[in-house]
């Protein structure tokens, strides 16, 4: 009962979010001049060019850019997809991926896709137990008992522990794949872009369930999007990455306090954060469309 | 599919009286030559119920259930044999590029044998005309079962891999949680066509080289002019198959209570 009032309160904005969790101890990524280059059928494609930033762990990183401008290439580097062509990534100083050690996926870099990769013929919390089960890190009665707890803990999700994720909406669907993210304690989140087929009412619904569980659950975030609401929102900084080749444009401080609720978004802070952004994803977006332009032509 | 509310269940009857009557109408009052020879539905019904039938062949006669008994072996054995093998076989070429790229071409090349042009091979090949008979059927439920796995496991999100990837799992999880789940539907439907599949070529297989079934029934019939018990060996044949498949469909709805789930949401 009590969950469910939570839920109602917290999907209508009211609830006031809990203080934010210290700074985890590992999560710091330090990614160094990394490029990648496609090189399919010899004609090569510089995808990422040059690319450097320094995420401390528990930091909320957001990068936004023009579709094709890489971005998407970037996460699939660090969660191990795929691997650079020049550069190096570092996790907690240690190599995560360098030009010899191809990157590999791990549970401690954790994805949650944009089209939602849930198991559908698993339960809610079939799929949640599912990483501490085959990394073999707890039994089944931990794991059960953990998932239940970070299910509740997290916006009263317990009550669908035993739906398929058919059964639930598309919003809830990815809030659970957070969690079942979450589960194995990642050092790195790795959101790629997970709002976008979302509505503006039922993603500002999904900021807010994120920011719970980022105050509840705090890790070093990367989240991909091409909203600048949503990164501003939601991030401690914003990149900005410019398309082919992938680069680095410009990076801005969001200096918001936490926690934020819905009301943030009619603030003149906010809205002077935006028009800054805005203004800087414009211009690239304007170089980008002429350069199209030429092609065509 | 089953009959699920009354009207469809009313309809469902009112298609098998409307075949009959046709049925009826043609051997009774059509004046075509070609009609005239062929037995009439009530005919083949007393004959198919009577306790003391004209051309041995009835409910009531032990022979007859010698036929079903040894089609049903065959048909179980080929098909049984078939997943056995055709699924881990599909599985692995689903999974790995480079056996696929070579099992890929030979496929396409065995496939389009029609099954009773193996049957003289069979014979030769096998000690016993028995064994030839359940490899004929076993081949084209292979095939079915092989290539819709096949397909199956293609058809799988790759993101569902990469998600597997990220929670740590190791080939063998991946396989277990991944794999098999998604591909059980495709693999379900490939089982279904195996199972029908495996019935025809069973009856054609037995009409050439059998001793019992079905299949060899209704062709000793031909060569007897047992007229109605041709019809008797066909009906049987249509409810056996039937009957087959919808144990496999309800199987699958069991193991898939996910699938239905997704679907009625689709729907």
């Amino acid at each position: 009962m009590t969950a469910k009032i939570r839920s109602i309160a917290s999907a209508a904005g009211h609830e006031a979010q809990l203080d934010l969790a210290p700074r985890p101890a590992h999560g710091k990524l330090t990614i160094t001049e990394v490029g990648k280059i496609y090189d399919p059928q010899g004609a090569a494609v510089v995808a990422v060019s040059d690319c450097s930033m320094d995420i401390a762990a528990g930091d909320f990183l957001a990068i936004v850019g023009p579709s094709g401008c890489g971005k998407s290439t970037l996460v699939n580097i660090i969660a191990g997809f795929d691997n650079l062509s020049s550069g190096e990534i570092l996790l907690d100083d240690a190599p995560l991926a360098t030009t010899e050690q191809a990157p590999r996926p791990g549970s401690d870099r954790v994805v949650v896709f944009q089209n939602g990769a849930l198991f559908p013929w698993k339960s809610v919390l079939d799929n949640v137990m599912y990483g501490p089960l085959v990394q073999e890190v707890m039994t089944h009665r931990e794991a059960k008992r953990k998932a239940l707890d970070l299910l509740r803990r997290c916006g009263g999700l317990d009550r669908v522990a035993e739906a398929y994720p058919a059964q639930l909406s598309s919003g809830m669907q990815r809030r659970v794949e957070i969690v079942r993210a979450l589960m194995n304690d990642p050092k790195v989140l790795l959101l790629d872009e997970p709002f976008r087929a979302m509505d503006t009412v039922s993603k500002t619904t999904m900021h807010e369930h994120l920011l719970e569980m980022y105050h509840v659950c705090r890790k070093t975030i990367v989240f991909i999007t091409h909203d600048l609401e949503e990164a501003i929102f939601l991030a401690d900084r914003v990149v900005v990455m410019t398309s082919r080749p992938g680069t680095i444009k410009t990076t801005l401080d969001v200096t918001l306090p936490r926690p934020r609720t819905a009301a943030l978004l009619a603030s003149e802070d906010f809205r002077a954060l935006k028009a800054k952004l805005s203004a800087a994803v414009h211009e690239e977006a304007k170089r980008a469309f002429e350069r199209g332009e030429r092609e065509q032509a | 599919m089953p009959p699920v509310n009354k009207k469809q269940f009313w309809y469902m009857w009112l298609g098998y009286a409307l075949a009959l009557a046709a049925w009826y109408a043609a051997t009774a009052w059509l004046p075509v030559a070609a009609f005239e020879r062929l037995p009439g539905p009530w005919e083949v019904i007393t004959e198919w119920f009577s306790t003391d039938p004209a051309y041995g062949i009835s409910l009531f006669t032990r022979d007859y259930y010698i036929h079903i008994l040894y089609s049903f072996y065959r048909a179980t054995a080929a098909f049984l044999m078939a997943v056995a093998l055709g699924v881990p076989l599909g599985i692995f070429m689903g999974w790995s590029k480079t056996f696929n790229d070579f099992a890929a071409a030979l496929f396409g090349l065995l496939r389009p044998i029609p099954p009773l042009a193996w049957v003289p091979l069979a014979i030769l090949l096998f000690p016993s005309s028995e064994s030839a008979v359940i490899y004929v059927t076993f081949l084209v439920a292979f095939f079915a079962t092989t290539m819709n796995t096949y397909v199956g496991v293609r058809s799988i999100d790759n993101d569902y891999f990469r998600a597997a990837a990220c929670l740590g799992s190791k080939p063998r999880h991946v396989l277990r949680h991944v794999i098999v789940p998604g591909a059980l539907p495709h693999i379900f439907t490939g089982l279904q066509i195996a199972m029908g599949a495996a019935w025809f070529s069973l009856a054609a297989g037995e009409m050439i080289a059998a001793q019992y079934g079905l299949g060899y029934m209704i062709f000793e019939a031909y060569n007897l002019i047992q007229f109605p018990t041709i019809v008797i060996g066909m009906a049987t044949l249509g409810i056996a198959g039937y009957v087959s498949s919808a144990a496999i469909r309800l199987l699958g709805v069991r193991l898939m209570r996910w699938h239905e789930q997704s679907l009625g949401m689709e729907g």
